[in-house]
Order: C-alpha cells, then structure tokens, then sequence
C-alpha cells in the first residue's frame, strides 16, 4: 500500500525538480496522444520543441518566441507578486485589455502629428489603464472585504465589452469604411512600437518583460518589500508580527500586477498587432496565470516558463501545418503541462511511501 | 529593413525552389478562424480545401491551421506558410486583413487570397459569397413560419457583412408578414457554441419561434430542438443533422469551385489581383434543402425568389426602401449599388435598436 506521508519541510529539490519532471511526463503523455492520432509521436514532439529553435526558418521563429513570450512573461511577473501573498488577480486579461485601449487611445488621439513624446505618453497610459482596472478590486476588497478572484475576473467581461465598444465608435478609423477596428499603429511612425534592431523581435515590451523579471528578484531578495509578500503567502500570522499592513499589501500587488498587464497590453496593440479591433485579446492575460505557475512564481522561472509556453505555441501551429495535427490536440498538450505541474507538486510537500499493510 | 529583405531573399529563394519543383506539386495553404470540424463556416472552407485536393491529386499539397486568433498570431501563421514554401494562401477570415496585407508585402511571390475583406494588392485577392441573396429566402420562409411574429437573429459582429444579412431577412420577412418583429443579439464571436446557445435561449425566452444565426456553430440549432416549437436555418454549411425540424432550411457557402478555379490560375501562372463578389448564380450561395416542416406553398415561394436572384431578375435590395432614421435610402425599382452593400452600416426601416457603436 503506498500512502503520502506530509514533509515536515517542503522538499527543495522537488520544488525545482517538478517543473522538469513535468515537462517530460507532457512530452511522453502528449507523445502517446499524438501516437494515438496516427502521427510519429518522437516527429511530433520534435516539431513541435526543435523545429522553432533549430528548424530550417528559425531565423524567423526564434525572434517570434520573444513576441509571443514577451506579454506572458511581463504579465505573469506582476501576477506573482500577488499570488506569492495569497492575493489572487484573475483578471490579467481584462487590464491588458484596458492598457491597450489608453495606450492606443492616447497615441490615436495625437494623429498624425509626429513628436517624440507620444510613445511615452502612451507608455503610461497603458500601464495606468491597467492599473486602474486593477485598482476596481483591489479598493473593493480593502473597502468592503469583497473577493478579488471574482471581482478581477468579472471585470475581463467589462473590459471585453468596452473593447467591442469602442472598435466600433470611439477608436474605429474613420478611414476604415466603416468595419470595426482602430487605425494601424504600425503605420504611424510616433506610436509604432517598431522592433529595436529589425528582425530581432525585440521591441519594447520585451525589454519591459526583461525589466520587469530583474526587479521582481530585486524586490522579492533585496527589499523588505518584497520580504512581506513571501512572508504573508507563507505565514500569515508571523507576518501580522512583522509589521505588515494587509491592505497596502493588497493595493501594491494589485497595483503592479495591473500595470505591468496594461503595459503588456499597449506594447501589443502598438507593435505586433497594430490596431484595437473587438478579438484585440487573445488569451494572454490566462496563460500568464499557467506561466506564473510554471516558473514557481520566480521570476527566473518565469522567464523560463514564458519562453517554454511561447514555444509550444510556435511549434504547435508549425505541428499543425507540417504534420495536419489538430488544434484541439496542441491545446491538451498545452493543458496536460499545468496539470502534470500541479500533480507533481503534491511531490514538494508530500513524500510517497510504501507502507505495509497490516493485519487488523 | 534588413528583417524584411532578409525574408524577400528567402522567400525568393524558396520561389526559385518552388519554381524548380512546381512541375509536381503546387503547395496551397488555409488559414482558419475556427476548429475544421465546427459545421458551419470554417467547416465548409474545409471542405473547399478538400475539393481542391480531390481535383488536382498528385498536382498539389495542401495544409491549413486552426482556430488562429486574428491579430499577430495570424502574421506569423501565414509568414510560416509562405516560408514553408506555399503558392497560394487563403485566409479566410476578415479579421485576417491587415496580417494578409502585411504577409503580402514580405512574400510578393506567394499569392494570397483573403475572404470577406477590401484591401487588396498586386498579390492579395479578396472573394466573398453574396450571402444576403440566402438571407432573402430565410426571410421570406421564416416570416411565412413564425406564429409569435417573433424572429430572433444572433448577430456575430456589427460588421456589414453580418448588417447586410439581417436587413435582407428582415425586408424579405417584412413582405410576407407586416407584423413581423426582429430581436437581435449580438455574440461578438464568430465561434462560441456556449455564447451562442445562451444567446439563442434569451431569444426564445423573449418569444422568438424563428432563430436565424450569424455565427457558425449547430449549438443554436441545438438549443432550438431542446426548447421545441423554434425552427432555425443552417448557416454557412447544411447542418442537416437539424432537419427536418428545427433545421428546415440553410445557406451553404460552397467555395470548392471558386478555390479550384484560382488554384488552377496560380498552376497556369494566369492568376491575378481579383475582387470577387459571387452568389446565388455562380454557386458560391447555396439553399439547403427546404424540410417537409415547410408547407408546400411558402416551399414555392422561397424557391421562386431563388430563382428569381439567381437569373438576375430580382435584387433582394429593391427599392422603395428607407433607412431606419426614416431617410430615403432606394427609390420606387431603385437597387442597391455594390459599393453601398459592402460598406452598409445602417439598418433598413422597421428594425428596431441600434447597430452597437
């Protein structure tokens, strides 16, 4: 009889080991699923891991890896903060939202003048966006004791239906005859968030995502800051001792999640995508919340995770084309790799042992 | 600048290979909005794609991607494709757009064809069906059947396409039925069987015993079984797994003929920048069988008007018609110019709400 026994610690060496040991329980799983498909599993996975960084275009893939990790990673960062004190934004996806709408909004309502302050206005713009979205749970939850997993999470709806609003009146082009979507910001050279070195996929919402991960692990080693957010997840009694002030901590983590989720969301809308349209969103501000938890809610790991989770996005649509695997299969491969994550977690603070059954 | 010549070079490169090969095999390439196996829109694409390898065998090879997002994630599907070698490439999608148009520029030997948009280039096509012509006979049939003068329509965007079709089945249920009332939820989606059932039970909640839908799943059709007494109409594909009730009829876009036609142009090195616009009488608008749940005299009349639009006899926007403002829009026999149809925002007299602006 096998039964879990608690750890008096949680094991370290299983905290860093899981994400790995995840990983390859996903490629033999998502292997025999794909065998179960009717495709070469080893081919698949193979296309899937090798073809975007070593395949024949990867000078086309690799700088994509970036423009599709960039978001995860800017966004999961701020969502670690929260999560590490137990405070729960759910609602990534509607401040990325609102971030592209001020960001956009303000660099569209400079058109077609040309001056160098209006990327960084639209800069701030996006990341008060967010912020202010963020704050709407936060105030809620300070004020009134209200849960922020259901307030952030509702306000993606909100922010949803603010973006199909405003694709169609307030920021629809006016040269667009009369379909819904914004102007292109790639093609206003003041609010283009142009690649910093052509063809590099660095733009400035990578560089923002770098920033972001080497200040989170100032904040989170160096500062006492950073000192009460592990604190209050980890002992929240202890933490009271400490001197910590929940409501501050709540308004701060909010906060910054919200803003570096804004910031996301402008650096989108002004470079890779282009335009406010009503499908703006894709899904970002969600797999941040897998990505945060990917990367244990450390920032180097986070790195890691947006990078992985960018890569099976990249090798997952080469997949389809190449080897006609189904979409549906790439996103249960998607799937299995937070679930295998969360299994193998029990691991951190469980050890398996074989008990003898005894004779009653 | 160098990024973009570098993928000129490539692309040029993989020309001259293609070239090279194109003797055996011409590379086609689609990209999807939704899952191929959705039963409507995405679906009948597919079956386009399937067409095409049927018809030309050996001659050409084929690939297409899924549910892609409308944004970047589109560019670089497409970019994919293109390096990958494709010839030709459709995207079928209208938020594929600005990602066609941009894919375009980088690959000017790939041709591109984009479905449902208006901005072209000396490689970029647009095609689109004339679905407003299928509207008109679900008008006419759905006003004849609806018993509550309630007719429920599940708008996907208020884009003109989708304007297009709902004043066309509302002028055509109008005709047949003065009392006639439409209620209009709008999905913001194109595929979402959840929002799409939600939306097809608060209309027949409000009284609804017809649900005409704009989006491209059968959950509205699935939604109207379950509630009985509700008829719907097949979109973009037959879904006659429906009928004969609540199905009791559908608009089928069949684009097999259109795509085997420029696929055979790209082979024939006669394919041009087009902007094509077919419906009822080239084929690209199909009425799906009309059920026995239809009696035999609205059965004819739909059938008449079909004939009708497609010998050209007809224009399902005929005049004396306003503008729901109460605007003259179309004078006494006056019919709608092409222009005015693509870019229509406005809804005709008699509809009731607003277009969400």
């Amino acid at each position: 009889m096998i039964v879990l026994e608690k750890r008096p610690q949680p094991s370290k060496a299983w905290s860093y080991a899981t994400p790995l040991v995840a990983v390859v329980a996903t490629m033999v799983f998502g292997g025999l699923l794909f065998a179960i498909l009717g495709k070469n599993p080893v081919e698949a996975i193979g296309t899937i891991f090798w073809e975007p960084l070593f395949g024949e275009f990867s000078f086309y893939y690799r700088p994509q890896l970036l423009v599709k990790g960039a978001p995860l990673v800017l966004i999961a960062i701020g969502l670690s903060l929260g999560f590490r004190a137990g405070i729960w934004n759910i609602g990534a996806e509607g401040q990325y939202i609102m971030g592209a709408i001020f960001g956009a909004g303000v660099g569209l309502a400079f058109y077609p003048l040309d001056a160098w302050y209006i990327f960084p206005l639209m800069v701030l713009a996006g990341a008060f966006g967010g912020w202010i979205w963020a704050m709407i749970p936060a105030f809620l939850k300070v004020r009134f004791g209200t849960n922020e997993i259901l307030v952030s999470l509702m306000l993606v709806y909100v922010a949803e239906q603010l973006l199909a609003s405003v694709s169609l009146g307030l920021l629809k082009n006016p040269e667009g005859f009369g379909f819904p979507g914004s102007r292109n910001l790639q093609s206003y050279d003041a609010a283009h968030n142009a690649e910093l070195i052509a063809g590099s996929g660095m733009h400035w919402g990578v560089v923002a995502a770098f920033v972001a991960v080497i200040f989170a692990y100032v904040l989170l080693n160096r500062h006492m800051l950073g000192f009460h957010i592990r604190l209050t997840g980890e002992a929240p009694r202890a933490a009271k001792f400490a001197g910590v002030n929940p409501p501050r901590l709540i308004l701060f983590c909010l906060g910054v999640s919200g803003a570096l989720a804004g910031l996301a969301g402008m650096f989108e809308v002004s470079g890779p995508s282009g335009v406010v349209s009503i499908d703006f969103n894709v899904g970002y501000g969600f797999t941040a919340i897998i990505v945060a938890f990917l990367g244990r809610l450390h920032p180097i790991g986070i790195l890691l995770a947006g990078g992985l989770m960018a890569l099976t996005y990249i090798g997952g649509e080469i997949a389809q084309s190449q080897l006609g695997l189904p979409a549906a299969a790439i996103q249960v491969f998607q799937g299995m790799l937070l679930f295998f994550l969360l299994a193998f977690d029990l691991l951190t603070n469980y050890r398996i042992r074989a008990a003898r059954s005894e004779v009653a | 600048m160098k990024f973009t010549s570098l993928l000129a070079s490539a692309a040029m490169a993989l020309g001259l290979a293609t070239g090279a090969m194109a003797e055996d095999k011409t590379k086609v390439g689609f990209v999807y909005v939704g899952p191929v196996g959705d039963g409507g829109w995405t679906y009948e694409h597919d079956k386009g794609r399937q067409a095409v390898e049927k018809h030309f065998g050996d001659k050409v090879e084929t690939v297409y991607v899924e549910s892609v997002p409308e944004g970047p994630d589109a560019e670089r599907v497409m970019t994919q494709m293109a390096l990958e070698g494709a010839d030709l490439i459709f995207t079928t999608s209208f938020g594929y757009m600005d990602p066609t148009i941009n894919v375009a520029k980088k690959f000017p030997n790939v041709k591109f064809e984009h479905a449902t948009g208006y901005k072209t280039a000396p490689n970029v096509s647009v095609y689109s069906a004339r679905f407003y012509e299928g509207r008109a006979v679900q008008g006419t049939i759905a006003g004849r059947m609806t018993k509550s003068n309630i007719i429920g329509y599940i708008g996907s965007y208020p884009i003109p396409e989708v304007i297009r079709g709902i004043n066309s089945a509302y002028i055509h249920a109008k005709k047949v039925n003065p009392d006639v009332q439409f209620k209009i939820v709008w999905a913001y989606t194109w595929f979402d069987p959840a929002k799409e059932a939600d939306a097809a039970k608060v209309l027949i909640e409000q009284g609804a015993d017809v649900i005409l839908q704009h989006t491209d799943s059968t959950a509205p059709q699935a939604a109207a079984q379950e509630a009985g007494n509700v008829i719907t109409f097949g979109q973009a594909s037959d879904m006659s797994e429906y009928a004969p009730l609540p199905r009791v009829s559908s608009i089928i876009d069949n684009w097999a003929p259109y795509y085997i036609a420029r696929t055979q142009a790209v082979m024939d090195g006669t394919w041009e920048s087009v902007n094509t616009w077919h419906g009822i009488k080239e084929g690209m608008v199909e009425i799906g069988e009309i059920s026995e749940a239809v009696p035999a005299d609205v059965k004819a009349e739909a059938l008449a008007l079909k004939d009708a639009i497609a010998s050209g006899e007809y224009h399902p926007f005929t005049g004396p018609l306003k503008k729901q403002d109460g605007s003259a829009w179309l004078a006494e026999g006056e019919v709608a110019d092409d222009g005015t149809l693509a870019g229509m925002n406005f809804y005709v007299e008699g509809l009731e709400g607003e277009i969400p602006q």
